[in-house]
């Protein structure tokens, strides 16, 4: 089950998931990184990160969003708002 | 001997088989008369009415990162396996233009010839395309919904898609193609890749062919054709090409792919020479959609339309690798038809051999593997036996070989290999030692 995730969890499960997909080490996946420019992940992977990411971190990434979702920071402070809005993981 | 047409040889060999991980591992075991076919362990298996088939002898996720066959279909996988396997056989750099994965080891020969990408094409064929992926992602679509599908779902399912990796892979601009026509799709490639260097379009051309369906609806499907052996009780007995007891061909997988070079570029950079593609025959039978024409009219005409574009007479063929399936109809069939193709006195003289015996049946990797396999009887100057042949057909009057494996002569020699597919599409493709 999901639950409300600090900043290191969300950046731990992130580059576990980038780990998996495209076969990025973990270590380089740091906040600052972008995607395309920096760890040079293309469109089709981000989707596959982005649907896993939801799955493990139980929010909803519309598609709209994704597309601003540029760093690795993105992610991390677009997860933890929504799960801050997520009453379900508060309790 | 033709002078007019450029002379096309072959530089390069790799392959991934029921056999073996690799070309030279396949080989062996084909002249030891070993069988790639193995039981099925599926859950629900038993249902089936074909419980086994020619299975790969090494797994694609032992030798490729997992990350890699997230987006490969397995049919697509193999083929880039054997590519890179002929890759380096060739003697070529590893390719400039490509980012190596994690835990990869890239193909091609460190100080190896550079090949000019805007002069090498790729020719890679499948019969089917990616089956498993069309099938696993139905599964999660029903399951899961659509947001949970791979977003590589169509590349890995779409039947050029082999053909399309290979040429990203190593940088191919010429052009990249996947001829589909069957069980005779891969031989058609082989054709197709020694035109595009007869015609100045490349100089360089991997081609070749690639399959893997073994999937419980494929199983399912072949089985409601009655096309398959039932023999589940004694798997590796199964695929019995002209024994009076054959009941049908055994489904395989597999890649296998090859270089073509045109002589003067092969020479040129001093490369290593397998053998001669001398050429390709084809022809149409416009009579059934799965069933050969039983004259065999059709078969025929592709064999010597090969020795026509191949400038060989009847009398040079020393060696066949035969279609034959194991099939009760085809296999005498094609007999018949290579002594039409070639005249009953020169027919008589060829030694033929079906490999399907022990690799099963490819489908649309067949025509490259035994293409391959060709090559190397030729190279070698030893005919692979058929495996299983027992009790031989009353019908067969040609010779097959059986046993042990057959010598050949030294000196020059030249041999066909034919693929024939559903649809009527009947290949021939012509190989020459080659004798310097």
């Amino acid at each position: 089950m999901a639950e409300l995730a600090t900043e290191q969890q969300i950046l731990d499960g992130l580059a576990e998931i980038i780990d998996d997909i495209v076969g990025i080490d973990k270590d380089e996946v740091t906040p600052e990184k972008n995607f395309i420019d920096d760890l040079d992940i293309d469109s089709l992977s981000m989707v596959e990160i982005a649907v896993a990411a939801q799955d493990q971190f139980g929010v909803e990434i519309p598609d709209d969003e994704l597309r601003n979702l540029k760093t690795v920071q993105d992610v991390i402070n677009f997860v933890q708002k929504l799960q801050g809005e997520n009453p379900a993981l508060k309790g | 001997m033709s002078t007019s047409k450029t002379k096309v040889v072959v530089t390069g060999l790799g392959a991934t088989t029921p056999l073996g991980g690799d070309l030279p591992s396949t080989w062996s075991a084909l002249l030891a008369g070993e069988s790639g076919i193995r039981p099925l362990d599926w859950e629900g298996v038993e249902e089936l009415p074909v419980r086994f088939a020619a299975t790969l002898a090494v797994d694609p996720s032992e030798v490729m990162p997992k990350q890699q066959l997230r987006r490969l279909d397995r049919s697509q996988a193999i083929a880039l396996i054997a590519a890179r396997e002929a890759w380096t056989d060739a003697g070529f750099a590893p390719p400039a233009t490509r980012k190596s994965m994690k835990g990869e080891e890239p193909a091609g020969v460190q100080d190896g010839f550079a090949v000019d990408g805007e002069r090498l094409g790729v020719v890679l064929s499948s019969g089917i395309g990616g089956l498993h992926t069309a099938l696993n992602s139905y599964s999660v679509f029903l399951e899961k919904g659509w947001s949970r599908v791979s977003p590589f779902t169509v590349p890995m399912l779409m039947p050029n898609g082999a053909s399309g990796h290979v040429g990203i892979e190593f940088g191919a601009m010429a052009g990249s193609h996947a001829l589909v026509s069957a069980c005779a799709s891969s031989a058609e490639a082989v054709g197709y890749a020694i035109d595009m260097i007869r015609t100045g379009r490349a100089d360089v051309v991997i081609c070749g062919g690639t399959e893997s369906c073994i999937h419980p609806l494929q199983m399912a499907s072949f089985g409601a054709m009655r096309a398959m052996s039932t023999r589940n009780d004694e798997p590796q007995r199964a695929s019995r090409p002209y024994d009076k007891n054959r009941d049908g061909f055994v489904l395989g997988e597999g890649a296998a792919v090859m270089i073509l070079e045109s002589e003067e570029h092969a020479r040129a950079r001093g490369a290593k020479v397998h053998g001669i593609a001398a050429g390709c025959g084809y022809s149409g039978d416009a009579y059934d959609i799965v069933l050969p024409d039983p004259t065999g009219a059709g078969q025929a005409k592709a064999m010597r339309r090969a020795l026509d574009d191949a400038g060989l007479r009847p009398e040079d063929i020393v060696h066949i690798n035969a279609h034959a399936t194991s099939t009760p109809a085809g296999d005498v069939a094609e007999l018949a038809s290579i002594k039409a193709g070639l005249g009953e006195e020169a027919a008589s003289k060829v030694v033929i051999t079906a490999t399907k015996s022990m690799t099963g049946h490819l489908l649309g990797g067949a025509g490259a593997l035994e293409s391959v396999f060709t090559i190397l009887t030729l190279r070698d100057g030893v005919v692979p036996p058929t495996a299983n042949l027992e009790d031989i057909d009353d019908e067969v009057d040609l010779d097959i070989a059986r046993g042990e494996p057959r010598k050949l002569q030294d000196g020059p020699a030249a041999a066909l290999n034919n693929s024939f597919g559903f649809g009527g599409h009947n290949v021939s493709v012509a190989f020459e030692r080659s004798v310097d």
